[in-house]
């Protein structure tokens, strides 16, 4: 133990943290690329609700739930837990082991300060705030905790956060396992403030055709919000369970349950059965979906009796689906890149997400430094694709609006 | 080429880290096994501060005869900057990726000469 204190390395036992410090560059290319004159918006970015557990586990109707939440609290069980208890290798990236040291005022709620700071420090304007262990609350047995803990969560973000702050809105989770469930919730919280959509984790081990959802899917349609297909990694599944590194759960985890919800949904014939339905693919990459696209259209020419609701290719369904675009692939052949936005009609289907605080995130200039795209496309891409599906307003960040008034000032006169 | 004074040599301890500001550019001036490196103080993946990071000896895995995984170990010869965003692993030698060399952090020479480190910009 002593020989790993000496050798000359750097810890972050005495670090202060504070999330504006950290993202100092991403303020700087902020600025530097004039994100204040247009408008941003994140689809895919995450608070630690962990960290108000106490607060949810109150929203539990469910009184021995309720105890037994209090009790045992939330959060990774250490080494011996999933592969996904090392994400931050070993606090390589650092935001994971200093993200409780950083200071709050008691009000707004944490989760607003803490969202707001690394929103302006990146110049996003609005935001779809997930949760990070509640991802995985599919792979729970015990379907009443699933059902328990989906709505006091729901219940208690858009009380005590979506209420509270416009720049903040979430897709909502959806308990896959119990459709009844699923029914309710979209219809309890569907016009609550903020509630822009709602939310599948992949990993859930239900068929997404099944007619247990079709009242749900045919709800979201008449509410013309979309469903999103949330990427996961279970290391409980079999198949996953082969990996025992964290790079292999999540490089091959994270693309492989929406491969398998999409490759069903389509051959299913959702999109014909529910046209409106608009659906939305996040935090898969993009480099699944060409993939996908080619086994799909190759199989479906031999095989469309397999499939006999559809009227078209299965990648002309898929190029009108959107999907966001983090952890975009940044491999060394830049072709394949511009080649997969082209097979994806990216210009209005691909939707900027930073997965922010997570180890993987993407700042906007992922997007908006890409050589093969103009000025235009890269907007509609960081935020105006999103703003039209979800209907946002176009009001940028009361941050951008005080630099650009100072900088207006600041100008000769005449 | 200007040798801008960092501080003095007794304020920078084995690993640790100043950064100078040298017009827009941030520098992390390190110091390790009497040693003086400094780097750019921006990732060339995304930008991150990646001089602001940890520094940890290279991660390996230790295979046996025949092939045989027998665990892994730190290579303490081989320090790595690690870039506190994403976890880039740059060779503090050289400030080379660990793996792809041609991804690299802008190198300055540093040094001390009567009690002050200094970077030269």
């Amino acid at each position: 133990m002593d020989d790993l204190h000496n050798d000359g390395r750097r810890d972050n036992s005495d670090t202060r943290f504070d999330t504006s410090v950290l993202l100092k560059n991403a303020a700087k290319q902020r600025d530097e690329r004039g994100y204040d004159d247009f408008l941003i918006i994140d689809v895919d970015s995450h608070h630690y609700e962990t960290e108000a557990f106490k607060e949810i586990a109150q929203y539990i109707s469910d009184p021995v739930l309720r105890d037994e939440a209090m009790f045992q609290g939330a959060g990774h069980g250490g080494i011996t837990s999933e592969l996904g208890s090392y994400q931050s290798m070993m606090g390589r990236v650092t935001r994971y082991p200093n993200r409780k040291k950083e200071k709050t005022p008691p009000a707004p709620h944490r989760d607003i300060t803490l969202m707001r700071r690394w929103m302006d420090a990146m110049g996003v304007d609005i935001a779809c705030m997930f949760p990070t262990p509640m991802l995985n609350l599919a792979s729970c047995q015990r379907i009443e905790v699933q059902v328990g803990l989906a709505k006091a969560y729901n219940e208690w973000l858009c009380d005590r956060i979506l209420s509270q702050d416009s720049r903040l809105k979430s897709m909502l989770y959806l308990p896959l396992h119990d459709p009844e469930a699923c029914y309710d919730i979209v219809k309890q919280f569907g016009h609550r403030k903020g509630v822009i959509g709602f939310m599948i984790t992949a990993p859930h081990y239900a068929s997404v055709y099944s007619n247990a959802y079709a009242k749900s899917y045919s709800l979201l349609q008449e509410l013309d919000v979309p469903l999103a297909f949330h990427a996961g990694f279970p290391s409980s599944d079999q198949g996953l369970k082969l990996t025992n590194r964290f790079i292999g759960l999540h490089a091959l985890g994270f693309p492989w349950f929406n491969m398998i919800h999409m490759t069903n949904w389509i051959i299913n014939g959702m999109p014909e059965r529910f046209p409106k339905l608009k659906t939305i693919w996040i935090e898969s990459g993009l480099a699944w979906i060409p993939f996908l696209m080619q086994r799909l259209d190759n199989e479906f020419m031999m095989r469309s009796s397999d499939a006999p609701l559809l009227k078209r290719l299965p990648s002309d369904y898929m190029r009108e689906m959107y999907f966001s675009s983090q952890p975009m692939e940044r491999v060394k052949n830049a072709r394949a890149l511009e080649v997969t936005f082209e097979m994806i009609n990216a210009g209005s289907q691909l939707l900027y997400s930073s997965d922010y605080p997570h180890w993987d995130m993407d700042l906007p200039s992922t997007i908006y430094d890409l050589p093969f795209l103009d000025e235009i496309q890269k907007r509609n891409i960081l935020g105006e694709n999103a703003r039209k599906l979800f209907k946002l307003p176009t009001d940028l960040s009361d941050a951008k609006l005080e630099r650009r008034a100072a900088r207006a000032a600041a100008q000769p006169a005449g | 080429m200007v040798d801008v004074p960092v501080c003095n040599e007794a304020e920078l301890t084995n690993g640790e880290m100043r950064l100078v500001r040298s017009g827009k550019r941030e520098i992390g001036v390190l110091r390790h096994d009497g040693r003086y490196f400094a780097y750019e103080n921006s990732c060339p993946h995304q930008g991150g501060p990646a001089c602001e990071g940890l520094l940890m000896p290279a991660v390996k895995d230790v295979i046996g005869e025949n092939g045989v995984y027998t665990g892994q170990d730190y290579d303490r010869s081989e320090m790595h900057l690690v870039c506190p965003w994403h976890g880039y692993e740059f060779r503090l030698s050289d400030g080379r990726h660990a793996v792809d060399g041609d991804v690299r952090l802008r190198k300055y020479d540093a040094f001390a000469r009567d009690g002050v480190v200094y970077v030269t910009v």
